[in-house]
């Protein structure tokens, strides 16, 4: 039996991690948040046209705890959190991790800008935990986290970063394309930013925004060019919900990807929601940029590929 | 027959009727938005480099090179020299398609030889090659410059970084794939 010398190199990551996590739960708690746990096997997941769950004997391990996790709003709990693992088939490279870990928190009190409020303060007071001083420094180039920090829409970043508008880039069908070649790259290079207000097709669970709704209310951080958060204001209309989740199935259908039965009870307990706001975090994403790590494999302690 | 899932570094495919390499690859998925694939690929014929994204779905051409172990000849101009010493056929590469593989060409020197449609456009080198100095400064006893290193030439003309302590005439292992010194061949 060979040392295993990779993993025993790894402990003080692990140790920062496990820090991290400890400052994390300690901010939610006493921000007023309740912990949550919810089934990580679920016989429905929410349908959408792009991530795909991993099967578990007839049900699925969840990509996400989005849909329990508004069942307790829609029961009255009105500030919840959980750090959980979620699964998604065929996600691996720099930053993606087939199992990975989600923090997701959720309140209803406020609409998506008061999440990016939590971001900052979330992160900054996990930064001050691991002796940041409110910057990362890396490759000489330095990303202050003091705050405000950037708000841009998703149009003006079409705008400043492609010879394309927003509009262009969906009509060619080619949003996904220029968004990770040439606008991703170039946010959160000296700051992190919210870059907000996607195209409405692009958020099936999101609120479309009242005063213009070709545009949902959701943003996303973003960290030295690494997605680290996708939120939104909640869809809270049932009604609405199920004909977005027919639209997600009916893509599903056209790409030849295996289509999995209604989230009913979801559904049934929306209309009982009250108004509320919801953010995913990439845990693992958050803890290699703030320990400035160049891939997501070096701050768990074992990957697949390990197994 | 390839699909994007395939993709890895070192990948060969067949794209517009040439082999490329897989130099660089990533997976990205914006948010909420598709799986992509971004690539970054060599001509193995030309040189010439190419970025591609693709989308899940998309299938790649197999490029099916042969290998053929083949012993280095002689360099002639630009063009190097092998022979495959079952048949004593030769080939013959340019200086081009070999890129840094000419560094370490010595005579005699076993190599695999790829071939694309009965062309020759590379060579696979061993990890490691034994090659003579015969080119370096003097180690200068009593030098507090602190340099842990100094330039030698070594006898296909490649330079590179050295210990001190390596004189001319000394025999040393360079790794191919780094280009980098290795070690001192003892005796």
């Amino acid at each position: 039996m060979t040392h295993n010398w990779r993993l025993s190199h790894k402990r003080n990551v692990l140790a920062d991690r496990a820090c991290i996590i400890g400052e994390i739960r300690r901010f939610f708690n006493e921000g007023g948040y309740l912990e949550v746990e919810t089934p990580l096997r679920i016989p429905a997941p929410a349908p959408e046209s792009h991530i795909d769950p991993l099967p578990s004997a007839s049900w699925f391990l969840h990509p996400s705890p989005e849909l329990c996790m508004k069942r307790l709003l829609a029961a009255g709990y009105g500030r919840i959190f959980q750090i959980c693992h979620c699964w998604r088939a065929g996600e691996r490279g720099r930053l993606h991790l087939p199992e990975f870990t989600m923090l997701e928190w959720y309140r209803t009190d406020t609409g998506y800008y008061g999440l990016m409020d939590d971001c900052e303060a979330l992160i900054r007071s996990v930064g001050d935990v691991i002796g940041l001083k409110e910057r990362l420094v890396s490759r000489g180039r330095e990303i202050s986290l003091q705050g405000p920090w950037e708000k841009i829409t998703v149009s003006e970043a079409f705008n400043r970063y492609t010879p394309y508008t927003m509009a262009e880039a969906l009509q060619r069908d080619l949003f996904d394309e220029i968004m990770v070649r040439d606008i991703e790259p170039r946010l959160g290079i000296t700051g992190p930013v919210f870059i907000h207000d996607y195209p409405a097709a692009r958020g099936a669970l999101a609120r479309l925004k009242p005063d213009d709704p070709s545009v949902s209310e959701r943003f996303e951080l973003y960290i030295d060019g690494v997605e680290l958060a996708n939120a939104f204001t909640e869809l809270t209309d049932a009604a609405e919900q199920r004909s977005r989740f027919l639209h997600e199935q009916e893509t599903r259908l056209s790409l030849g990807k295996t289509v999995y039965p209604m989230p009913e009870k979801f559904l049934e307990e929306l209309s009982h929601m009250p108004p509320a706001a919801g953010i995913a975090l990439g845990l693992d994403r958050l803890i290699m940029i703030l320990l400035r790590a160049s891939s997501i494999d070096e701050v768990v302690a074992f990957t697949p590929e390990e197994l | 027959m390839y699909t994007v899932a395939d993709l890895r570094k070192g990948l060969k495919i067949i794209l517009d009727g040439d082999p490329y390499i897989v130099i660089a690859f990533d997976f990205a998925k914006p948010g909420k938005g598709q799986a992509l694939y971004r690539t970054k690929m060599r001509n193995m014929i030309n040189g010439t480099i190419l970025d591609r994204t693709y989308r899940s779905g998309e299938t790649f051409e197999t490029a099916s090179l042969e290998e053929r172990t083949m012993q280095f000849l002689y360099k002639e101009d630009n063009t190097y020299h092998f022979m495959d010493n079952k048949n004593y056929e030769q080939i013959v590469i340019n200086e081009d398609a070999l890129g840094d593989a000419k560094n370490y060409l010595i005579d005699n020197l076993q190599v695999d030889v790829l071939l694309f449609r009965d062309k020759a456009i590379g060579v696979n080198l061993p990890n490691f090659v034994n090659l003579r100095v015969i080119k370096t400064d003097p180690w200068a006893k009593g030098d507090t410059s602190g340099s842990d290193s100094k330039p030698a030439t070594v006898e296909t003309g490649y330079t590179l970084r050295v210990p001190p302590f390596i004189e001319e005439g000394e025999l040393i292992t360079i790794d191919t794939r780094s280009g980098e010194y290795s070690t001192r061949v003892k005796g």
